[in-house]
């Protein structure tokens, strides 16, 4: 066969603690953000993605004691978004056990961080991360602050110029689909994954299976990220898998 | 007494990842070291790697006497080896990422960058596919298993590729002979399957 398309659930984490978490298995603490990654690593998730949304960089120790006792018990890859500032942050990320960290904010302030992350630690694992809103037909602004301040930066140009600093993957999220359950935004997504040579990923706005399918037949994403569906038992990683053999699509057994 | 299994501290990315899978694939003791003398005594030997080959390379060779205690221990007296992605990468003649650089010699080959066979085949290769083994080995159970890597092993002696998967292109996903085994897979992040990999590994009596 060949690479298999990554079903990737994501747990927003603030302060040590999970934000809108897991509840289809019985948990100790439905808070810890290890034991709900524990959980999908049983389930067979792809990858997971942690995102950091503590609002003060003074907490970083947190994060990364998370994701130190994650890799403790979880034998899946994890990557690691918000706040990753620096080269150091992700050092200290990967170091912890982290096998991606994700950039955002910094990468539009400071695009250079990319390769500096890339050069020294590789670009396998340096993911863009890119939210962006639509503000026309075919064209999207890039985002930074949880979709809240525009930049006027075009959507298509960062994320080529983010492929040619070197990063290995790009994590593109709709602002306008995020909590929606409408669906990826597909054209945003295929723009986007049309236009760069390495993976991309689909996220925001997943609210069904099908959701899933589109976007990789129609967003020709390499990976799909959900958050809700999972988390409240809705569906299934395997359901997940399921749809996408079903759509003739590769996808783990 | 039990055995020691002497995971090389290079400062790899993955090191502590691949400590917590052999532990929880049954390892009793592991000792992470930087300690060429700890390598040249070890029962089993693990060497991790993750990013570019000339760093990856250049912090091993930076260890005074860990490539001669390898050489010794491994070569020299047949002890189980196990190299993980760049971990195994290394054992090539060479690799070709930022530039041009000298790998251990162990398997013959040269690292170089996959060339992707269509505008849709997507570099890194990053995500699970098969592990699907040339011939009957030991360690090697056909499989699906985590891959990451940008640069593959171009292996110059077919009877050294053990196992072999496809990214549009057909890539080797293990190398080997004798007692030395290399995987470009990521057994400490490729769930059961990496972990009875591992497992195999501990047990294994090459």
């Amino acid at each position: 066969m060949t690479v298999r398309i990554r079903v990737i659930p994501c747990l927003d984490v603030a302060n040590g603690r999970v934000v809108k978490g897991v509840n289809f298995v019985d948990l100790q603490d439905a808070g810890d953000p290890v034991e709900q990654a524990q959980a999908y690593d049983a389930a067979g998730a792809d990858e997971l993605c942690f995102l950091d949304i503590t609002a003060s960089h003074e907490n970083r120790d947190t994060i990364i004691d998370v994701v130190r006792r994650t890799a403790e018990v979880c034998f899946m890859p994890v990557t690691v978004g918000g706040g990753v500032r620096t080269a150091d942050d992700a050092r200290a990320l990967l170091m912890a056990g982290a096998d991606k960290v994700a950039v955002n904010s910094a990468a539009v302030s400071r695009p250079e961080v990319v390769s500096d992350i890339a050069t020294r630690f590789g670009s396998q694992c340096m993911v863009a991360s890119i939210d962006a809103r639509q503000i026309e037909p075919g064209r999207w602004e890039i985002f930074t602050h949880g979709g809240r301040t525009p930049t006027g930066i075009d959507a298509l140009e960062h994320a080529v110029r983010m492929a040619e600093l070197g990063a290995g993957e790009l994590l593109v999220t709709s602002m306008d689909r995020d909590g929606t359950r409408d669906g990826y935004d597909l054209d945003l997504t295929r723009t986007i994954a049309d236009a760069v040579s390495i993976p991309v990923v689909a996220s925001g706005g997943v609210g069904n299976l099908d959701h899933l399918v589109d976007g990789v037949t129609r967003g020709h994403a390499n990976a799909v990220l959900a958050a809700s569906i999972f988390h409240f038992g809705q569906h299934t990683i395997a359901d997940a898998h399921t749809a996408l053999r079903a759509a003739n699509l590769p996808a783990r057994r | 007494m039990s055995e020691t299994i002497a995971l090389i501290d290079f400062g790899a990315g993955n090191l502590h990842s691949v400590h917590n899978a052999l532990v929880a694939a049954g390892a009793g003791k592991v000792t992470v070291t930087a300690d060429p003398e700890e390598v040249a005594r070890a029962d089993r030997i693990i060497l991790p790697g993750v990013g570019a080959f000339g760093a990856c390379r250049d912090a091993l060779g930076a260890i005074d006497g860990m490539v001669a205690a390898m050489e010794k221990r491994v070569r020299a007296e047949g002890v189980a080896f196990l190299g993980i992605c760049v971990g195994m990468q290394m054992l090539a003649d060479k690799g070709i990422e930022f530039g041009e650089h000298e790998g251990l010699g162990w398997i013959g080959g040269t690292v170089r960058a996959i060339e992707p066979a269509s505008d849709d085949i997507k570099i890194p290769h990053m995500g699970w596919n098969d592990v699907t083994p040339t011939e009957g080995h030991d360690l090697l159970e056909p499989g699906e298993a985590y891959y990451l890597h940008g640069y593959h092993f171009d292996a110059a002696n077919q009877a050294e590729i053990l196992a072999k998967t496809s990214h549009g292109v057909p890539l080797v996903s293990a190398v080997g002979r004798d007692n030395i085994v290399g995987v470009q897979f990521h057994p400490e992040k490729s769930q059961a399957y990496g972990l009875a990999f591992l497992n195999r590994f501990l047990e294994w009596k090459p």
